[in-house]
């Protein structure tokens, strides 16, 4: 019998997860995408790229931890270089109450002093007088990881076809998997984009092992260390749908927050600017939506590397389910690893 | 009675800062409010952008305050204001021209400014202010007939900063609905604010920002309901001498008969 035939269409982080999963379930898998190289137009590539489910529950829904905490060990194995040095939250002195907020409404945290953030992040040493510490945390560089899905797919014969805009209705394949992030309004009326704006910089004078997030009353941020002296500052949420570039406030927010976090950042190179729209449904939480023989995997919203594994599994559980009807998936070894 | 109009809850909410539009929905069916604001400014720039947010906030079919959040500026203000009639179709807009930027208190200068310039132009104008008495005469004559001063500045959940202010501004504006608006953290504050005679309270992140929302949002609404009730009921004065409930002069004593 000839192996079943599914199309990923769209090459972000979800796109790039889902076919990864299908591939490693066995399933033939092809993968197009309109940018013509990966990351173009793609929102995963202005990712902060945080595996932080236990800090995000200090603004979302308890399923995100629930779905984003197998997800660190999902990255780890299919993209080494995944930094599993926790993270740091911390606040100025007069947002300590945030600090605490912070805490009452996460998990799996320890308090740092004066003395426990120097020994974890000598560069920050005596600028904060408290800490949280979220040992279990996360990050990689969002870049890097979805080019090494794009080789693994490759590794395993998986075709990814850039430049090319395939029609839903077009698409001939068994199960087509829609992962066109925002693009799929057409077809997901209550999907909406949320703008975040993001600042690249280089900072040789720096050095940070894990993103520290900062607290704020109303603009609370992370950076996110990329290595080679090179700093993510992000990010924004505007419940716009405005793209375009990064506006002066904006950048004015995130800059000075590092400067806040550290002078040095002060003499920091702005290397990059950039600003995109997630793609999220009314509850913030992704979702997988069956029509027909195509699967809507979508509304990652500010998770996307978070989330993608979990996305990615329940495609693949409901693709394996429309292709085998009749077979027990429980008895099926990839599906026991997964 | 907002320009006309007769609501029948006393809470109005805000709508940034939910964990999800979702999460805001379910909390405002919960909080009971019949208005909502919505920031025109941090959700959409400077454009018509923030469209799916806005459909979304309409599609509920609440009467919605837009409210100009972060201007710096009569001209912005101005400015956004229009943009918020043409996009919510309403002349109401709830007038925030902020003078800091870190404790976001108003700039009462350019608020009465703004506020005169709307008015004549046919908004109702929802001014938020301070409690001071002689800004708020001067909205009162610049057209405004809400006042909406503040508890205690923005997201600070300090609850009512100043009572005295706002119980003397309740005393010399007895015809003008007030309500208080911004620095309300926990129910008993908005109670507070409805037992001093306020017509309603806003109130925005001690819903959103609050472990669980949608309970927080009920708890307010019994709240205002408790305070309204009191106020109507009219409540004791405090004094300083203990004033029995039962009299004990020539009270009967029993015993030793």
């Amino acid at each position: 019998m000839a192996k079943p035939t599914t199309i990923v269409i769209g090459a972000g982080v979800a796109g790039l997860a889902c076919a990864l999963e299908l591939a490693e379930r066995g399933l033939a898998v092809e993968v197009v995408e309109r940018g013509r190289v990966l990351g173009e137009g793609a929102c995963s590539w202005m990712a902060g790229g945080m595996l932080a489910p236990w800090c995000e529950r200090a603004t979302t829904e308890p399923k995100v931890a629930e779905w984003g905490a197998p997800s660190i060990a999902w990255w780890v194995e299919r993209f080494p270089d995944t930094v599993r040095q926790g993270s740091l939250v911390v606040a100025q002195p007069r947002d300590l109450p945030d600090l605490t907020r912070f805490a009452q409404r996460t998990e799996r945290f320890e308090w740092l002093d004066v003395d426990g953030i120097a020994a974890r992040e000598p560069d920050l040493s005596g600028r904060f007088r408290r800490a949280l510490f979220f040992p279990g945390e996360a990050h990689l560089d969002p870049r890097r990881a979805l080019a090494m899905l794009a080789q693994r797919l490759r590794d395993r014969g998986v075709a990814i076809r850039f430049g090319v805009e395939l029609a839903l209705q077009d698409a001939r394949a068994d199960v087509v998997v829609d992962c066109r992030g925002l693009a799929a309004r057409d077809a997901l009326p209550d999907l909406r984009g949320v703008r975040g704006e993001m600042v690249v910089v280089r900072a040789p004078d720096v050095s940070l092992q894990r993103p520290v997030r900062m607290l704020h009353p109303r603009i609370p941020l992370y950076i996110v260390p990329r290595g080679n002296g090179l700093f993510m500052i992000g990010a924004t949420m505007i419940e716009s749908e405005r793209r375009g570039p990064v506006s002066v406030r904006s950048a004015v927010e995130l800059l000075n927050a590092a400067y806040a976090l550290h002078p040095a950042f002060g003499e920091a190179e702005i290397v990059e600017l950039g600003a995109d729209l997630r793609p999220a449904f009314p509850d913030n939480l992704p979702d997988v939506r069956r029509s027909g023989h195509v699967l809507h995997a979508n509304g990652l919203f500010r998770h996307g590397f978070l989330l993608a594994p979990a996305l990615a599994r329940r495609t693949a559980d409901a693709a394996l389910s429309m292709l085998q009807p009749e077979t027990n998936h429980a008895d099926l070894p990839e599906r026991r690893r997964a | 009675m907002f320009y006309g109009v007769e609501l029948s809850s006393r809470l109005l909410l805000g709508t940034a800062r939910y964990p999800s539009p979702a999460v805001l929905e379910r909390a405002i069916k919960a909080s009971g409010a019949e208005v909502v604001t919505v920031s025109l400014r941090r959700e959409g720039g400077n454009t018509r952008s923030g469209q799916s947010f806005w459909q979304f906030i309409q599609s509920l079919g609440l009467r919605v305050l837009p409210n100009t959040a972060g201007c710096h500026s009569v001209k912005e203000a101005v400015t956004t204001a229009h943009m918020a009639r043409e996009l919510f179709d309403t002349p109401w807009i709830k007038l925030e021209v902020i003078g800091d930027a870190d404790t976001l208190q108003p700039d009462v200068f350019g608020l009465v400014e703004a506020a005169r310039i709307l008015a004549q132009d046919g908004f109702a104008v929802f001014p938020y202010t301070t409690e001071d008495l002689v800004v708020a005469d001067r909205l009162v004559e610049a057209g405004c007939r809400v006042l909406m001063p503040w508890g205690a500045p923005i997201g600070s959940a300090r609850g009512l900063n100043n009572v005295y202010g706002l119980k003397s501004l309740r005393a010399h504006f007895p015809d003008i609905p007030l309500v208080v608006d911004a620095g309300l953290g926990v129910p008993s504050h908005a109670a507070a604010a409805m037992e001093l005679g306020y017509d309603a309270v806003l109130l925005n992140t001690a819903v959103a920002e609050a472990g669980d929302p949608v309970e927080m949002a009920r708890a307010f609404a019994l709240a205002v309901e408790a305070g309204r009730a009191a106020h109507l009921a009219r409540p004791l004065e405090p004094r300083d001498m203990a004033q029995p409930s039962t009299p004990v002069i020539g009270k009967a004593v029993l015993g030793g008969v």
